[in-house]
């Protein structure tokens, strides 16, 4: 590929999904995408142009291009020569199982099997909504800087939704798996105790009360976390929002910005996390990156462009959602390492205050640091002992003072649900995983004072 | 485009075999979007996009495939897709596609040549002017984390094997622009937009002006001590929850079980004062539309008059297993399969200027924004806690900025206890037009 402008890349992507829902007992639909095409890429100077086209012969390549290039303002006419022929895909995600490959009857049967379990299991349950997901992707990338790379990143999912009824109203349960594998998730995973997992978690809310209301301590269960550090610290720290003094954390590098027990890294080489993957959407290759190392941020998240700003490599960040969209800064998997406290002992140790086995999605605004997020399961701690099941709400806290507040970390770590986060309107599969922790201030946003 | 969409539309459904139905979604978009920053162009978009959905339903099973692209082998393959899938589903003798009903669809002038015809170049001068405005409303602007202009022209098309033939072509153009402000070190952010079918009914000062008050007005703030107060949400808060408050109106979640107002139809579910309308016919929506995503003409819906719970909201499916009328209600992309949901939802005004609504409260806050909405509200339960920021009210008049709480209740009593609803109505770029609504007691918890 040659071009005009000072950077030219093409993106292509061919990704088929797959889904199946049944809901209210039946097997809803079956649902079968595909969406092909090419994001062309021109940087001149500070400016990108950007195009997209579904329309993958030469002559639409470079319509594309014409349009990428003049759009960043590029003197020379682009040239095109891309010939991605001869290029094998490395054979990168670790696959066992193709999806394609597996009958649509078999995905269908994971359903039913789920929607039985609840149904058969005698508990106060009304509805059940079950759903499989699987997608193949595959990328191929080639830039002006010679680079000509790609990867085939195949992801499998399954989540069950039920609602119970009680005396005092409806309550919902959720619980979901993703891996980036292939089918063989479902002989690591049984889909009927997830489908038993939504439903208890629906039945236990029924006995709930409402949250408390105003500052307390707050334990998250191992998991669980994940959410709240994406949100306290991991937009911030992208590199992106640095560089236009859009975070509470520009400038801190080198910094003590949390608890000294404070460990948090960004690793996309995790294998099988569904923020997992071989190369970024820019072709640079997944990292491990520490960014908070003992409570001092030591690195912020980079991609290509903002790298090249600052005169080193990308960190390997640089996601998009589709060929439509330009990449920016983005997490992978973000994980809080483990420490060495006793989660019984965290627990114990918590005179009053909430304990929060599931979280749900949250929200921050990087530059105040102020963030939300849901809890979907979470219980009263009363004497040091957990207590009753309370309602669905949001915890709201500011990330620079939540991280200093980190007072507990166990060693049970495990990695928590699958995500998907959303910036600047783009959402890409992601993971977080988090052990018991304590943050020993945070609002609760509760109805009960 | 219009009518070449329709045609790529009949074309597939004309393959339908006579033991099935089959239809097609066609839809094109034409986008571009420019970003400035630092009065550079930090980015310029240009894109076509197209995609198709079809859905076979043979023997009441129903099945479907959808592609980004009208290549016509492509159409082949996502319609023996569909046909497939629709093998494995389960019979439901509620299925079927929609018929003409013979209800005529409003026509709408939604659709204005001003995008397509204005020079690229007038577009960059508009997020460049944009940031440059923002940046002089007040020294205390201290940066613009983005400055956007985009539009998009877009044509969908609907066919079915049963009879319906629909067609449409909007436009539409906003700009979007994130302001900081920092004073003493502390940095806030705020927002302003203005949206049109045209570029020239894009307002530039206010959208900069707008990005200016929310950043600066929450300089200095505090965190409000935990208590139960009045409380005032302003349109763009208050548009937000009426979303939600209409996703439990859907007939779908009803029939399903997941409806806090099932069995509640001609019960007082809401304040008398509240009066609920979708109504994707009125011009004054940017989210108007002449038909829904099965092709039926769209239609006024009154869904709470008075706070008595009149209807819940249609689409083909659900007024079918309710032995009832589709409501014009289908929301979709090209793809997913058809849902149920409001499209331009309002509340009918009251007749107090939101400043003399104010003026009565002693102490209460004023909403002026809320985050964590997706996290914070189980619309099944109706429980719900939401982050916020907005202004102390004292002894009727706005005083100082509050950050970092969250109010919450639940759905069912909120609208109980809405008191006020002020006579402002502002159509946003959502699905929703905001008043300014007084609840009389919500929990605030904070410090």
């Amino acid at each position: 590929m040659k071009s005009g402008g000072s950077f030219a890349e093409i993106f292509i992507e061919d990704r088929r999904s797959t889904s199946a829902v049944l809901d209210d007992g039946l097997v809803e639909e079956l649902n079968n995408g595909r969406d092909r095409g090419a994001g062309i890429r021109v940087v001149s100077g500070e400016t990108t142009g950007f195009a997209h086209t579904a329309d993958l012969s030469a002559s639409g390549l470079h319509k594309a291009a014409e349009a990428a290039s003049s759009a960043a303002r590029s003197n020379s006419e682009a040239v095109v020569e891309v010939d991605l022929s001869n290029e094998s895909i490395p054979n990168i995600s670790e696959i066992e199982i193709f999806p394609k490959e597996v009958s649509k009857s078999e995905k269908v049967a994971l359903l039913k099997s789920a929607d039985e379990s609840v149904r058969d299991a005698g508990l106060p349950v009304t509805q059940v909504a079950a759903r499989y997901g699987d997608s193949h992707r595959v990328l191929q990338i080639a830039n002006s800087e010679g680079l000509l790379t790609g990867d085939r990143q195949i992801r499998s999912s399954f989540s069950v939704s039920c609602v119970a009824a009680g005396d005092a109203g409806m309550q919902t349960g959720r619980e979901s798996v993703g891996r980036t594998v292939g089918f063989e998730l479902f002989k690591d995973t049984n889909v009927d105790e997830v489908a038993l997992k939504a439903a208890a978690r629906a039945v236990t809310k029924l006995d709930s009360v409402p949250a408390p209301s105003g500052e307390m301590p707050v334990v998250v269960g191992p998991g669980g976390g994940g959410v709240l550090f994406h949100e306290a610290c991991g937009h911030g720290l992208e590199a992106d929002l640095i560089e236009k003094s859009a975070s509470v954390f520009a400038g801190k590098q080198g910094e003590m910005v949390a608890a000294p027990n404070v460990t948090l890294i960004d690793d996309g080489t995790m294998v099988g996390e569904w923020g997992r993957f071989a190369i970024d959407d820019e072709g640079n290759p997944a990292h491990q990156n520490v960014l908070i190392e003992d409570g001092v941020l030591t690195d912020y998240m980079w991609d290509w462009q903002r790298a090249r700003k600052h005169g080193r490599l990308s960190s390997g960040n640089g996601r998009r959602q589709s060929y439509r969209h330009l990449p920016m800064v983005r997490m992978t998997n973000t994980f809080l390492a483990a420490g060495d406290g006793d989660p019984q002992e965290i627990i114990e140790d918590t005179e009053y205050g909430i304990y929060v086995a599931q979280l749900g999605g949250g929200q921050v605004n990087t530059a105040t640091g102020d963030f939300v997020f849901g809890m979907t399961e979470a219980y009263l701690i009363e004497n040091g002992k957990l207590a009753a099941p309370i309602r669905d709400g949001n915890l709201i806290g500011n990330g620079p003072q939540v991280l200093l507040d980190i007072d507990a970390i166990a060693g049970d770590f495990a990695m928590g649900s699958p995500g998907t986060c959303g910036k600047d309107g783009q959402g890409v599969p992601v993971g977080d995983g988090t052990p018991t922790l304590r943050v020993k201030r945070l609002t609760v946003g509760g109805t009960a004072t | 485009m219009s009518t070449e969409l329709i045609e790529i539309a009949e074309l597939v459904t004309s393959w339908s075999a006579s033991d099935e139905q089959v239809e097609a979604v066609v839809t094109s978009d034409r986008e571009t979007e420019v970003r400035a920053y630092e009065g550079e162009i930090e980015s310029l978009t240009v894109a076509e996009s197209q995609g198709i959905g079809v859905r076979v339903i043979k023997d009441g099973r129903q099945g479907f495939a959808y592609a980004g692209t009208l290549e016509e082998n492509e159409l082949l393959e996502v319609l023996s897709e569909a046909r497939d899938n629709a093998s494995f589903a389960s019979p439901d003798e509620f299925s079927g596609l929609a018929e003409p009903d013979g209800v005529e669809s409003v026509s709408l002038d939604v659709y204005s040549d001003g995008v397509n015809s204005l020079a690229t170049n007038k577009k960059i001068d508009y997020a460049l002017e944009l940031e440059k405005l923002t940046l002089a409303t007040d020294k205390r602007i201290s940066g613009i984390e983005s400055s956007e202009y985009t539009d998009v022209v877009s044509e969908s098309a609907i066919a079915t094997s049963t009879g319906i033939r629909s067609s449409s072509k909007e436009s539409g153009c906003c700009l979007m622009v994130y302001a900081l402000a920092e004073e003493k070190g502390e940095t806030q952010t705020g927002f302003g937009f203005s949206i049109g079918r045209n570029p020239d009914e894009l307002d530039v000062a206010k959208a900069a002006s707008d990005a200016s008050d929310r950043a600066t007005r929450m300089l200095g703030s505090t965190k409000p001590k935990s208590e139960r107060l009045t409380v005032v949400l302003d349109p763009w808060v208050s548009a937000q929850f009426l979303q939600i408050v209409g996703s439990t109106l859907s007939a779908e979640m009803v029939l399903k079980g997941r409806s806090l107002f099932a069995d509640r139809l001609g019960e007082t579910v809401a304040s008398p004062i509240i009066s609920l309308v979708d109504d994707p016919t009125n011009p004054q929506a940017f989210t108007a539309t002449e038909t829904d995503g099965e092709g039926l003409a769209t239609r006024r819906n009154v869904l709470i008059e008075n706070g008595e719970l009149k209807m819940f909201l249609h689409n083909v499916w659900t007024a079918r297993k309710a032995a009832s009328t589709s409501t014009g209600s289908a929301i979709r992309s090209y793809a997913s399969t058809p849902g149920v949901g409001i499209q331009a939802i309002s509340l009918k005004p009251g007749g107090r200027d939101p400043i003399d609504l104010i003026a009565d409260i002693d102490n209460g806050i004023l909403i002026q924004s809320v985050t964590g909405l997706h996290s914070g509200v189980n619309p099944i339960s109706g429980d719900f806690s939401t982050g916020a920021e907005g202004l102390r009210i004292s002894n009727g008049e706005l005083s100082e900025p509050l950050r970092e709480f969250t109010i919450g209740s639940t759905i069912q009593k909120m609208l109980k206890d809405v008191s006020e609803v002020g006579s402002d109505l502002e159509w946003l770029p959502m699905s929703s037009a905001g008043s300014t609504v007084v609840i009389n007691e919500l929990t605030v918890s904070g410090a």
